[in-house]
């Protein structure tokens, strides 16, 4: 498992020094050890933190919103026709709820199709693991200066360190 | 003169009365009329047009606020667009960013669609934001009113909201026609 101060650290190496998000129980790890930091800035709904993103890039912020996978639904117009068009790069930090159907009934069609969707609307996404953790975070950092749109990353429960055991 | 007694201008002039008395301040304008008759009245590079995703103008003025705190960040909004993105006055309010200036240019329909009624008509979306935390608030109708509020709000910390009454009458105005990506571009530089 992937200590919550190890990946805030390696994103913070990246660049990225601007944190907002929803908060979700998968990401409540990182939530906290950014708050500890002075990194984070909450938001009331996906879609507004995906345009203060937008907002903190355009003055000169590398930013990255942190959601639950039920937040996709709701920022998916702002990311297609604010952040994607506009070249407003931002990394999204998704927690996989409902993955292999093992979820709250709520979770289970966006846990199934979520790869589909990303695939769908040509946001680039890759899941993260503790084995393959340095070219996960080498992809983010090189996708988010190269194509200069949102990219995700996508975590599933338990593979970096929340604030419940 | 209360708000409720002065003559109502049209939100071209209104908009026209707020970039007179703007030089070099990032200014975001909603998507739909506003952004179309803005960039017909003066186009300056401190201007971030929106063509799409409704409701989040002033969330993208937030994230701007936040990371140029030291520049008066304007955001150019209207009435449906603040029903629809109603959760970011919370978090304007609750933030306080206090170079955050929020004019709500309020015709009580949505424009761009046909003229269809707002509940702007009946909610006081000054007095939301007021309960949500902003510092300073105000309701106008006149142009005099605008130019002496406005000013003040410039000067003064914020977060302010002053909602500007404004008839339904729009201009004939093309849409904006920068490519987005160039928006970006050209806005990141001019407020650098």
């Amino acid at each position: 498992m992937i200590e919550s101060e190890d990946f805030v650290e390696s994103l913070q190496d990246i660049g990225f020094d601007f944190f907002t998000g929803v908060p979700d129980s998968n990401l409540g790890g990182i939530i906290a050890t950014l708050m500890e930091r002075r990194l984070y800035t909450p938001a009331v709904r996906e879609d507004e933190a995906v345009a203060m993103a937008a907002g903190a890039y355009m003055g000169g912020k590398i930013p990255a919103v942190l959601m639950q996978n039920s937040g996709l639904g709701t920022c998916l117009n702002t990311l297609l026709s604010l952040n994607l068009i506009y070249q407003q790069p931002c990394l999204l930090i998704v927690s996989w709820r409902g993955f292999q159907g093992m979820d709250a009934p709520e979770h289970l069609v966006m846990g199934q199709t979520m790869t589909q969707l990303l695939d769908a609307v040509r946001i680039p996404h890759r899941t993260l693991s503790e084995q393959t953790a340095v070219d996960d975070l080498k992809w983010t950092g090189e996708t988010f200066m190269k194509q200069r749109i949102p990219l995700a990353l996508l975590l599933k429960k338990g593979v970096v360190r929340g604030i419940q055991p | 003169m209360r708000p409720e007694e002065g003559t109502i201008q049209s939100r071209a002039r209104a908009i026209g009365a707020v970039l007179e008395l703007l030089t070099d301040q990032p200014v975001i304008i909603c998507n739909g009329f506003p952004s179309r008759e803005a960039f017909k009245l003066a186009d300056r590079p401190t201007h971030f047009y929106m063509i799409g995703s409704m409701g989040v103008a002033p969330a993208i003025g937030l994230g701007v606020a936040l990371s140029k705190p030291a520049k008066k960040v304007v955001v150019l909004d209207g009435d449906g667009n603040v029903l629809m993105g109603m959760g970011t006055l919370a978090t304007v309010g609750a933030l306080k960013p206090k170079n955050f200036l929020h004019v709500v240019l309020d015709n009580e329909v949505y424009g761009s669609t046909g003229n269809q009624p707002t509940f702007s008509r009946v909610v006081r979306l000054e007095q939301v934001a007021k309960a949500a935390g902003y510092v300073h608030v105000e309701r106008v109708r006149e142009r005099e009113d605008l130019v002496y509020e406005l000013k003040e709000m410039l000067a003064k910390d914020g977060p302010s909201m002053l909602l500007v009454k404004v008839t339904e009458q729009a201009e004939d105005v093309d849409r904006v026609p920068l490519d987005p990506r160039e928006i970006t571009r050209r806005f990141m530089k001019a407020i650098a």
